[in-house]
């Protein structure tokens, strides 16, 4: 086995070792639920699709992805394992990398979970099950890109709590930079190229935009370059605090 | 083998390992001494490939630290201060876990935690949670973890600390019966371990190398090496003329313990001269016995010295 695969393994039993990955689990699935069927009303609207279940993914992971991510570097600075971690003959970019995977399975899992709806739609109507996918595809990526804010920020803070609000803080600012609201603040008195490059980096226009079906290999490149930006900055903050 | 050359560590402003250079051959156990926060656990951190030096060179089995971290970290096992581990994993799967990340080959990991697990003695907990785990039996976790790839080099930084008498007899001959074929480095604050175990000792304080030594050679530099000591109740003018002897430098009474200790000049051997003496005068002694020197003063003297000079 890989030193990457050991890793992902180990991590994963990890989530699983302890309560918290179940509530999770419980936690998304109820929540999710009630996002799309009492606030978005998924079944009253009367079309065959799960956009409403959907459009709430992002406020969801807005709080249930740091809580994932808080402890992914700061519970192995606090406890000194990553001094036996680092002296291991494994490439950092592996380390980094294993712990990102992990997370982003667990969170794929909980996702994987919400299938019943998925059923439940194709039994009451027909859906466009390919528009389906993508979404699915859309919300797996967006939970990526906050797991790699997340392990950025688990890395600088030995402080589960600080990195739980920084990492929600910072996705929120990139969920933000692109609705209208916020765009029409900037309109005011920014060149609108300048606008525009706001809004491109807005991770709410490049999920809604998978959303919609338009499957532009664009806005998932997009996500997958914000994740590898991510992760690089975590393996530099990494040589920077490990010994802290 | 491993070679240090120059090596420092510098953190914001403070200097925690400043110059230092020694080499540790194979087959050699060196153990690093040295008051607390002198820079013994920062240097072995470096050597493990952990912390990056501010300067200065290292080489383990010939192959520069710099150039190939990981064909350097292939050869070390080491025992990081505290022995870490992951709490929530039972004992057999963190060996495992580390076996593969140590890229021993699939067919072989359960031979080789096996064989571990029978070295250290943890068959009794091989199911057990770490985090359940006593004191002792963690550090004996880590001292797995350590050796489970059979490395050529062993660092470890305190694996005695918080082991009860018998355990740390164990480790000691652990780590003896590994010697030979190795090359290892220990930290230790007990200074009966020198003796027990290390072929070589370097005292550290203040970052700076004040002593690289053998044991033995250590203890010359005491002023107890080859005092005569002896109870017996014994006379002030008599006591005078035994610091009268030209072979004596001075004379220390303890009249509580009825303990007399007898310095000899230039710590050269005055057993004979001295029980010659005794029996001369007809007194009768309950204990005579010389001394090899005193570990702890030799560290206090080395350590506070420095102290000194920096202040
Ligand atoms: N990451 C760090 N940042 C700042 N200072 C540090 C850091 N790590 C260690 N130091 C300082 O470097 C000095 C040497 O520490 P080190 O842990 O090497 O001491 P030590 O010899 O192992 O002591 P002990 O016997 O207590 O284990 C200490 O003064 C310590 O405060
Ligand atoms: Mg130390």
């Amino acid at each position: 086995m890989s030193a990457k695969m050991a890793i992902i393994k180990r991590e994963l039993q990890g989530y699983f070792s302890t309560p918290i990955a179940y509530v999770f689990i419980v936690i998304f699935l109820m929540l999710s639920g009630v996002f799309a069927f009492y606030l978005g009303g998924l079944y009253e609207r009367g079309q065959a699709d799960l956009s409403p279940f959907f459009t709430f993914h992002p406020w969801l992971y807005l709080f249930l992805v740091p809580a994932v991510s808080m402890r992914m570097w700061s519970e192995e600075r606090r406890s000194g394992n990553i001094e036996l971690l680092m002296t291991l003959p494994v490439k950092q970019s592996d380390l980094v990398l294993g712990k990102f995977l992990s997370a982003w399975i667990f969170v794929a899992i909980a996702l994987f979970l919400t299938f019943p709806i998925w059923i439940s739609i194709n039994y009451l109507g027909e859906p466009d099950n390919g528009l389906i996918f993508a979404s699915y595809l859309g919300s797996l990526l967006l939970a990526g890109a906050f797991l790699a804010i997340g392990s950025c920020i688990s890395v600088a803070s030995k402080n589960q709590v600080i990195a739980f609000i920084l990492t929600a803080v910072i996705c929120f600012l990139f969920l933000l930079a692109g609705l209208p609201m916020v765009l029409d603040f900037f309109n005011a008195w920014l060149p609108q190229f300048l606008v525009d490059t706001i809004a491109s980096m807005s991770f709410l226009t490049h999920y809604i935009s998978i959303n919609k079906g338009v499957l532009d290999l664009g806005d998932m490149l997009y996500f997958l370059m914000v994740i590898s930006v991510w992760l690089y900055a975590t393996s530099l903050v990494l040589d920077m605090k490990k010994a802290d | 083998m491993i070679e240090c050359k120059n090596l420092s560590k510098v953190f914001n402003q403070f200097t925690a390992v400043d110059d230092l250079s020694f080499v540790a051959n194979k087959g050699e156990v060196l153990g690093f001494l040295g008051p607390n926060g002198a820079g013994k656990s920062t240097t072995m951190k470096m050597i493990t490939g952990f912390l990056q030096p501010t300067s200065g060179e290292i080489k383990v089995c010939g192959i520069d630290l710099f150039s190939d971290p990981i064909a350097v970290k292939n050869k070390i096992g080491y025992l990081p201060e505290g022995a870490p581990s992951y709490d929530e994993m039972k004992v057999c799967d963190f060996l495992i876990f580390i076996a593969q990340m140590r890229g021993i080959p699939k067919e072989m990991i359960a031979t080789k935690v096996d064989e571990v697990i029978e070295r250290i003695n943890l068959n009794k907990v091989y199911y057990q949670r770490i985090e359940t785990l006593s004191k002792g039996y963690k550090r004996r976790v880590g001292l797995a973890q350590a050796i489970i790839h059979n490395p050529e080099v062993l660092v470890m930084d305190e694996p005695t600390d918080g082991l009860d008498p018998n355990q740390k007899h164990d480790v000691r001959e652990l780590i003896t019966s590994m010697a030979k074929e190795k090359t290892i480095i220990i930290s230790t604050h007990i200074l009966e371990e020198v003796h027990a175990v290390c072929d070589r000792a370097i005292i550290i304080a203040n970052g700076k190398i004040v002593a690289d030594n053998t044991p033995a050679e250590l203890e010359n530099m005491s002023k107890y090496h080859n005092a005569v000591t002896f109870d017996a109740t014994i006379d002030f003018s008599l006591l005078e003329e035994i610091k009268a002897m030209g072979c004596v430098r001075d004379v220390e009474y303890d009249a509580k313990r009825k303990k007399t200790t007898v310095f000899p000049a230039q710590s050269i051997y005055i057993f004979d001269e001295i029980s010659a003496f005794l029996k001369k005068h007809k007194i009768s002694v309950t204990r005579l016995s010389m001394e090899a020197g005193r570990l702890d003063e030799v560290f206090r003297n080395v350590t506070l010295d420095d102290v000194k000079e920096v202040a």
